[in-house]
């Protein structure tokens, strides 16, 4: 049983000029086994949230804390926070010229347990988990998201959480750019893991429709910087409904 | 008839684009064997603005080699040649001098002051299985040293040299190649000097009929490098990929230039220089000439430098020169781009639990992938692979 917690955080952004504040007291828990939405209309702050809890360092935290199972991930560097079990599927996954699928997820896979995958179950695990998300074995020997199409791209990052098996995903619009069909065999992933590893899942998204094929225990809704509303799966169905319009308007008062 | 141009995310320093314009055309270039044709550059010539040539100082003299009794300024170990190697030649005695025409003041006072050109010939028809190999040791930073090597590969001879640069001198080593009909030859030149040596180089080939010349220059060590790998046909259908790799570091002026010059018509030309620097001062300097003269119908070329600046204050100028006479050509195409190394990689690979050594080691291996590929020759990739991660190791030791 793992907790991500996030307490009162407060994170700002540097650009060329300034420090913009973005997040503005976030508090959310997330507990192994639980599907938590973030759903929030676009500048709320959804994926600065994502990138603060992974450590990108254009996010400067200026107050709050977040922990997993009470260890301070703000005093972790990036890849400590992957080696105690954090994950985050980027929205936008950069390419890495001249370093294959395969040797990056080999360096990654032997970087966060420690010592080399043992050869054998590695190349099934990796042939498995490929087949499940309907990827040419080819895509292996390809370099990393070079000329990945954006449905690729997502597949590539839910194959790594597959191999990677994180306690805590968060999941950055993964649902954005992709048909229904290539949807549907990402959620499958997810769902998967989930069922598998008892992952606890932290889903950001714009839109609903992700949630047909995932289903969230919780649903938070998130405008300026925060989380304005937590519900249960009903929550989203309004949101479907009524859009974000109602909340929007109330922040800005 | 495809004409490719850069596309539009490459882009070539802007800094390097200004000053003096370039000559009217490359083949309008002096050559000559007469050292005061090629006055001391003083560093506002076309080919040597972006050279240091203050510090040059000893290696453009028109002085004899540093021979002090039997210590000579630099050692050549001919041992992995003994079998081809003829009678050595003097100045102006064929084949010597029949290829390679001094084109700058380097190139001319080595030809000057190097009274025994090496020789070496290769038998028509015969593969030489075992890389041929003369490796060449400065023996003290300074000592101005005189080389020139002749190699004629037969028709239809297949063979790998290489040259093998270390310790320190103020060398100038010209390298003169006729590769005859059908023949296939690989030149390695590896610089893998001590940090106060400065090393000037003309590299000439001549290839024959439907033959095949890799050129490939690996630059790591030495204080002031430049090679400039220059080929021409001597018939149609010859075949000539120059390869360029280099890592340079705090202080260090890393050079090569490049020149294609299409004079027979179905030739080939690919050129591909890609280099990494890293530490304040760091220079590398790519210029890569392509010329298609009229009569070089139905040629095919393209020429690619990459840079990755790994740290702040080091400096990547790259500038591709493509002069076309015909139109009929089959395909042209040139890129640059200098790139700092990209953050955003960085996160990305340490977001999935690799520490920061290992996936800047990551990148700059990813970054250099391609042309070790393209190299095939396992002894120098193998040098290679271990000096980037010298290189990597040592930047590592220098952050820390």
């Amino acid at each position: 049983m793992t907790t991500l917690e996030i307490r009162d955080l407060h994170v700002s952004v540097e650009t060329d000029t300034e420090h913009k504040q973005i997040l503005r007291g976030v508090d959310l828990t997330i507990n192994s086994g639980e599907t938590h939405a973030i759903m929030g209309p676009n500048g709320s702050g959804k994926s600065t949230l994502a990138y603060a809890v992974a450590g990108h360092p254009k996010y400067t935290v200026t107050s709050g804390t977040i922990t997993l199972d009470g260890e301070d991930v703000l005093a972790m560097g990036v890849d400590e926070r992957a080696k105690a079990g954090l994950f985050l599927a980027m929205q936008y996954p950069v390419e890495v010229p001249g370093v294959t699928v395969s040797n990056f997820l080999r360096t990654a896979k032997t970087s966060i347990d420690g010592e080399a995958p043992k050869l054998r179950t590695w190349v099934k695990d990796m042939k498995g988990a490929m087949e499940a998300l309907r990827m040419d074995p080819a895509f292996a020997e390809r370099n990393v998201n070079e000329g990945f199409s954006g449905g690729e791209k997502k597949r590539h990052e839910i194959l790594q959480m597959e191999l990677l098996q994180p306690k805590i995903a968060v999941l950055d619009e993964t649902d954005s750019g992709l048909d229904v069909d290539a949807l549907k065999v990402v959620a499958e992933g997810v769902n998967r893991v989930k069922e598998q590893t008892g992952l606890g899942v932290m889903l950001i998204t714009h839109y609903t429709r992700i949630l047909r094929y995932i289903n969230p225990d919780h649903v938070h809704v998130f405008v300026a910087g925060k989380v304005a509303e937590s519900g249960g799966p009903e929550l989203a169905d309004r949101l479907e409904n009524e859009g974000y319009d109602r909340y929007v308007q109330a922040a800005a008062v | 008839m495809t004409l490719l141009t850069d596309k539009p995310r490459d882009h070539v320093d802007p800094q390097s684009t200004v000053g003096s314009p370039p000559e009217e055309s490359r083949a309008a270039r002096l050559t000559s064997f007469e050292v005061s044709d090629f006055p001391v550059p003083n560093g506002r010539e076309e080919e040597w603005r972006f050279t240091p040539v203050d510090r040059l100082g000893g290696v453009f003299a028109d002085e004899a080699d540093d021979v002090r009794g039997d210590d000579h300024p630099a050692d050549f170990d001919v041992s992995g040649v003994l079998d081809v190697m003829g009678d050595s030649l003097a100045p102006g005695q064929a084949p010597r001098g029949t290829v390679l025409v001094p084109g700058d003041r380097g190139a001319v006072v080595a030809s000057a002051h190097c009274a025994e050109a090496l020789y070496l010939k290769l038998e028509a028809e015969r593969e030489y299985v075992e890389p041929l190999r003369v490796n060449i040791h400065g023996n003290g930073a300074g000592r101005l040293s005189s080389a020139h090597y002749v190699v004629e590969a037969g028709h239809h001879s297949k063979a790998l040299l290489i040259l093998d640069h270390t310790g320190s001198a103020d060398h100038r080593g010209n390298l003169e190649v006729i590769v005859g009909d059908g023949a296939e030859l690989t030149v390695v030149t590896l610089q893998r000097w001590d940090d106060d040596a400065i090393h000037l180089g003309q590299h000439d080939a001549q290839v024959g009929r439907d033959a095949t010349y890799k050129h490939i220059a690996v630059s790591l060590g030495g204080s002031i490098v430049r090679v400039n790998s220059n080929v021409r046909y001597d018939g149609p259908g010859g075949d000539a990929t120059l390869l360029g790799v280099y890592f340079a570091d705090a202080g260090q002026h890393l050079e090569h230039r490049s020149f294609a010059d299409h004079n027979a018509p179905h030739t080939k030309s690919l050129v591909t220089y890609k280099g990494a620097l890293q530490g304040d001062g760091a220079h590398t300097v790519w210029v890569g000439d392509v010329l298609i003269r009229k009569e070089a119908e139905g040629i095919d070329t393209y020429e690619l430098n990459r840079n990755l600046v790994l740290t702040d204050g080091a400096r990547a100028d790259s500038i591709p020169n493509l002069e076309i006479e015909t139109g009929e050509i089959a395909g042209a195409g040139h890129a640059s781009s200098t790139g700092r190394f990209d953050d955003e990689q960085l996160f990305y690979l340490m977001s999935r639990g690799i520490d920061e050594t290992n996936a800047r080691r990551l990148v700059v291996r990813g970054f250099f992938a391609d042309i070790i590929a393209k190299i095939g020759v396992p002894e120098v990739v193998d040098t290679l692979m271990a000096a980037i991660e010298e290189e990597l190791e040592a930047d590592m030791g220098a952050a820390a």
